[in-house]
């Protein structure tokens, strides 16, 4: 190994000369610039390349255009990629009603359907794995124990029942490890995330002990019935609901008496707390919409999501708590920020009918949609997404693309690429159609206004607009 | 002890005066009777710490009772900060915008962080530029070539050479982005590329025609030379590739790298645009100021500058057929036209005898300089080293921007009357092309010294290359995105509402403000007669002008009562008699 310092960077010498016509010495020092090739090339094939940098910005000029183009290819590259349809498990002989999430696996999930018979699916291998006939009549309802060694379903046949989460041995047969026989339909059910205690809600919310028979307490606030009950995942003794007089009910399952509840203009299908900002949740409406509550001040939802153009079904938030994902009547599925209006991201095929149940997986990367042509679809969460193992470089490329999208991201050739969605004809024309409607609604009030008392007709914002009330 | 502790801890072992040195002794000794004084002193550092990031730990002491005499992370010189900061800092979005705010906030602090890392790492460059320095009393520019020669090693030595091709001269010359390739045209058709360090022939060859020009591609495989009626493309090996009938009588090419374009001045008085990755014309601007024979280009924002023979200066981009900026510089024609890295400063000279340094972004004259002879062919280094081409002697000057220079920095004599001077790229090189062929001269501190391996790598792989020129293509900029300012596009357009409204009015594909307009309904039984249809119409007619009216009115009155109250109070402290009142006459 040569030393650098023997061939020196600087080379450096006294310059001595004889003017003969003034007999004067002239002195200077000279240095110039020599590289050593040594230092800038590979010692041997086997080496990787040398790559000598200097971050001189006058060395790097045109940095902002350069790094606009680069975010503009990286848009295009998104679109290109964007192939978010991974994979279609069909078997069941019905729609698919319900799905549920594995807590401990994330390989496994559950999905029940309107025969009443339950599928448990392995999503690495796409195959299902076990399949028992739950109920008589619609799976309505399914939830996996805490621990994941148990889970519970609920069914049009009045009855709840747990079974064991591993497949029975050769011989034996299917036999839940416990039913209860209730009074009533019950709708939905969830469970306790700590303690052995489980909700189901019909015609009114009971809360059971896994050891009992009988619930341990009842809640009913004047309705008839409800359609979803949820835990809160974090203050895990509260309680959601929906109910069919257009309310969403809160609970507290220490207390004998409902919390409160907030009557919409419309009724709500099925709501999720956000898993991180856990005083939140979203409620999936029949009026096309989505509504975020901060569970402390009902009176006003916090954001309203729009771009359903039909009944929104089904909602689930992804673990991060930043996004979540809503299934539609309009058979599409939309993946909202958790605090914008409007959707980031519309999933739909031309097979897919209206979508009944999604759910979002723990790992943040897929989404599962069941719906009623009796298949599940298993989606990527982000759509130009690349599966599997990244190397650092790919990796560093990635995360560099997307922050350059981001800082990119209004300007309006950009912004138009990455906005861009191919839409079914229905749903694209409906669009449209909801969009004169409203401008229409609007523009009737903006004329009411003009030709009444100044005053007398108020401007209601589009987020109180759908709160008719707040019951203490 | 309770004294010590109130005094600052230094942040450096040299800042402390010989009696802190003494009461550290103590420190050490009385540590072990008094284990509470470590203590408070980590409780008081720890405030500090939160403010100051890594360098609270000032006075942090180890076991040994030692402290640490450079704490936290080496200060960066304010200089090399300076070098790269981006833009200025804006002020903060008001609070109650507070999801802004905080991504505002955190913007900064990591964009402040860059700068420090990028600082840092500029201190760590490997190599140094070149210098020349006389003693005092002795001009650098007396001390030729061979001295500098023999002073310096062979390598360095071997720098300064010679071609004697005396048969097509004069020669235009170019180097390559890297400085590793030299291209030379002698102006009787004789064109050859060599890899001028090594001295290896890449081609040669006579075009058997008149050579205005020659210049580089993006890389060394391609070239371009200009010759007597056509523009060709030929490759490293002198096979022609393209001959561009749309590019006629080309006197002068420029070609911008990140764009991949080449810009043409011809001798019709037409500027224009080839984009090489594509092969096609971008735009073809008639200057209609006449022959073109002098041009230059901003590598900072990519604008070609041409000289003309009425003294002006223009500047051009492929966006607008009529010149951004028309500066007048000379009296009488002008001769060349040189522009810096930076895009900061201009040069020009004239057929006045004089070189003008011109500040490009406020377009102000810095210097004049008279040159006895006038200079016919200006080229700046990547330092900023200045030469011009008097004759045949080719006059290097340093800092002309600055404080006004008497003598040159170096000068050398080439053979024959000058005909192209081009500085190398991340080499202390002049390549000077003339009546007798081509000389390279040794500029000591003329090129950057280091360069950046992305960009411009002199002594990259043919892999590497490749891999360069794809990235290269895949980023090359739109000649739309050629303007004075290169970052604009980073900077917030504050279009107007105007603006906005139309943009809105084009993705909706209606007018949503529009008033609309009234259509009286149909009535039955003769009352749509057109005389009542114009009636009803006439009732609503100015219905909006009549609120405006009506607010306007309220607004003015508003006002009226407000100014008779002021006068009221005014009166009415008026009427107030003052003691002083007596004295008035």
């Amino acid at each position: 190994m040569v030393s650098p310092k023997i061939f020196g960077n600087v080379l450096s010498g006294r310059c001595k000369r004889n003017q003969q016509t003034h007999f004067r010495q002239i002195r200077a020092d000279i240095a110039l610039n020599i590289r050593n090739p040594d230092d800038y090339v590979r010692e041997t094939k086997l080496d990787i390349q040398r790559v000598p940098r200097n971050y001189d910005p006058s060395l790097h000029p045109f940095e902002v255009p350069r790094e606009y183009t680069r975010a503009l290819n990286a848009t295009k590259l998104e679109r290109v990629f964007a192939k978010p349809f991974l994979a279609s498990l069909d078997g069941h002989r019905d729609g698919v009603n319900c799905m549920a999430k594995h807590p401990k696996s994330l390989s496994t999930m559950l999905s029940g359907s309107c025969d009443g018979e339950l599928k448990v699916w392995n999503l690495t291998k796409r195959e299902c794995v076990r399949t028992l006939q739950a109920h008589e009549g619609f799976v309505r309802g399914m939830v996996v124990r805490f621990c994941g060694t148990s889970f519970f379903t609920v069914g049009d046949d009045k009855t709840i029942k747990q079974w064991k989460m591993e497949t029975p041995g050769y011989g034996e047969e299917e036999e839940p490890l416990n039913t209860i026989l209730g009074k009533s339909v019950f709708t939905s059910i969830d469970h306790h995330q700590k303690e052995g205690v489980f909700v189901t809600c019909g015609q009114q919310v009971d809360i059971w002990d896994e050891q009992r028979s009988s619930p341990i307490r009842s809640f009913s606030w004047g309705v008839d019935s409800f359609s979803c009950v949820r835990f809160n995942p974090v203050e895990t003794e509260l309680l959601a609901s929906c109910a069919s007089d257009r309310s969403i009910v809160l609970y507290d399952m220490r207390e004998a008496t409902p919390l409160k509840k907030v009557i919409m203009s419309m009724r709500s299908n099925t709501l999720c707390w956000n898993p991180m900002e856990a005083y939140h949740f979203t409620c999936s409406n029949e009026d096309y919409n989505l509504y975020t509550y901060d569970m402390r001040y009902l009176d006003k939802p916090f954001t309203v999501h729009m771009d359903h153009v039909s009944a929104v079904l089904d909602v689930d938030y992804s673990p991060t708590g930043k996004e979540f994902v809503s299934a539609s009547f309009d058979k599409t599925i939309r993946i909202f920020p958790k605090d914008s209006g409007h959707s980031r991201e519309v999933y739909h095929t031309k097979r897919m009918q209206h979508v009944i149940s999604i759910k979002w997986s723990s790992d943040n990367k897929y989404i599962l949609s069941a719906s009623d042509e009796m298949n599940i679809r298993l989606w990527k969460a982000n759509a130009a997404e690349k599966l599997g193992l990244l190397a650092p470089r790919e990796k560093a490329a990635v995360n560099y693309s997307q922050k350059l999208k981001e800082k990119f991201q209004h300007h309006p050739q950009i912004r138009r690429i990455s906005h861009h969605r191919h839409l079914p004809k229905s749903i694209y024309s409906q669009t449209k159609e909801l969009r004169v409607m409203k401008e229409a609604r609007r523009r009737k009030e903006r004329n009411v206004r003009k030709h009444s008392k100044p005053g007398s007709m108020p401007v209601v914002t589009e987020k109180e607009k759908h709160v008719v009330t707040v019951v203490k | 002890m309770g004294e010590t502790h109130q005094i600052q801890p230094p942040t450096r072992y040299w800042e402390r005066t010989e009696e802190d040195g003494k009461n550290d002794g103590k420190k050490q000794k009385e540590g072990d009777n008094n284990e509470q004084t470590p203590q408070q002193n980590n409780t008081r550092t720890k405030k500090g710490g939160k403010r100051g990031g890594k360098r609270g730990g000032a006075g942090k002491k180890v076991i040994s009772g030692k402290s640490d005499p450079f704490p936290g992370s080496a200060p960066v010189p304010e200089e090399k900060l300076k070098k790269f900061r981006r833009g200025v800092k804006g002020e903060l979005p008001p609070r109650p915008q507070y999801k802004l705010r905080d991504v505002v906030i955190r913007s900064e602090a990591a964009s402040d962080l860059a700068q420090k890392q990028n600082a840092r790492y500029d201190l760590m460059l490997p190599e140094d530029a070149g210098f020349l320095e006389g003693d005092e009393d002795e001009d650098t520019c007396t001390i030729s070539q061979d001295d500098i020669v023999d002073a310096v090693d062979i390598t360095a030595g071997a720098k300064y050479f010679n071609l004697t091709l005396s048969q097509f001269g004069p020669y235009r010359l170019d180097y390559s982005k890297t400085g590793r390739h030299l291209l030379l045209g002698g102006r009787r058709g004789h064109v050859t590329c060599l890899d001028w360090q090594s001295k290896q022939l890449m081609c040669e060859m006579n075009v058997m025609e008149t050579v205005n020009d020659v210049k580089w591609l993006h890389s060394e495989a391609l070239f371009a030379v200009a010759q007597k009626k056509w523009l060709y493309i030929y490759d490293n090996k002198g096979i022609e590739l393209h001959c561009i009938r749309k590019f006629n009588d080309v006197l002068r090419m420029q070609f911008l790298p990140y764009h991949f374009l080449l810009a043409t001045a011809s001798a019709t008085g037409f500027l224009q645009y080839l984009d090489v990755s594509v092969g096609k014309e971008v735009v073809a601007i008639c200057t209609k100021a006449g022959r073109l024979d002098v041009m230059a280009h901003n590598p900072h924002n990519a604008i070609i500058h041409l000289g003309h023979s009425n003294g002006t200066v223009t500047l051009w981009t492929p966006n607008q057929r009529e010149p951004l900026v028309k500066m007048l510089c000379h009296q009488g024609g002008v001769r060349s036209v040189a522009v810096d890295k930076t895009g900061t400063y201009m040069v020009t000279s004239g057929m006045d005898k004089k070189l003008k340094v011109y500040d490009i972004r406020a377009y102000r004259p810095l210097q004049s300089y008279f040159l006895p002879a006038g200079a016919s062919c200006l080229s700046l280094s990547q330092r900023g080293l200045l030469s011009a081409a008097t004759g045949d002697i080719v006059q290097v000057y340093r800092d002309v921007w600055g404080i006004p220079v008497t003598k040159p920095y170096m000068a050398h004599r080439a053979k024959g009357s000058v005909w192209g001077v081009h500085f190398c790229p991340f080499e202390d090189v002049l390549g000077v092309g003339h009546g007798e062929g081509f000389t390279s001269m040794v500029v000591p501190g003329a090129g950057e010294p280091n360069f950046d391996g992305l960009d411009a790598n002199p002594y990259r792989s043919a892999k590497q290359r490749q891999e360069w020129e794809v990235k290269a293509l895949l980023e090359k900029i739109q000649p739309e995105l050629i303007g004075l300012d290169p970052s604009q596009l980073s900077q917030v357009d504050h279009s107007t509402w105007e603006q906005r409204h139309e943009d809105r009015v084009q993705v909706l594909g209606f007018d949503p403000l529009a008033k609309e307009k009234f259509t009286p309904r149909l009535k039955t039984k003769g009352r749509s007669s057109s005389g009542k249809v114009e009636k009803r119409k006439k009732q609503v007619a100015h219905e909006d002008q009549r609120d405006v009216i009506r607010q306007t009115v309220e607004d003015r009155m508003k006002i009226d009562k407000e100014r008779k109250e002021k006068e009221k109070k005014k009166a009415a402290a008026a009427g107030q008699k003052s003691a002083l009142d007596r004295f008035r006459k």
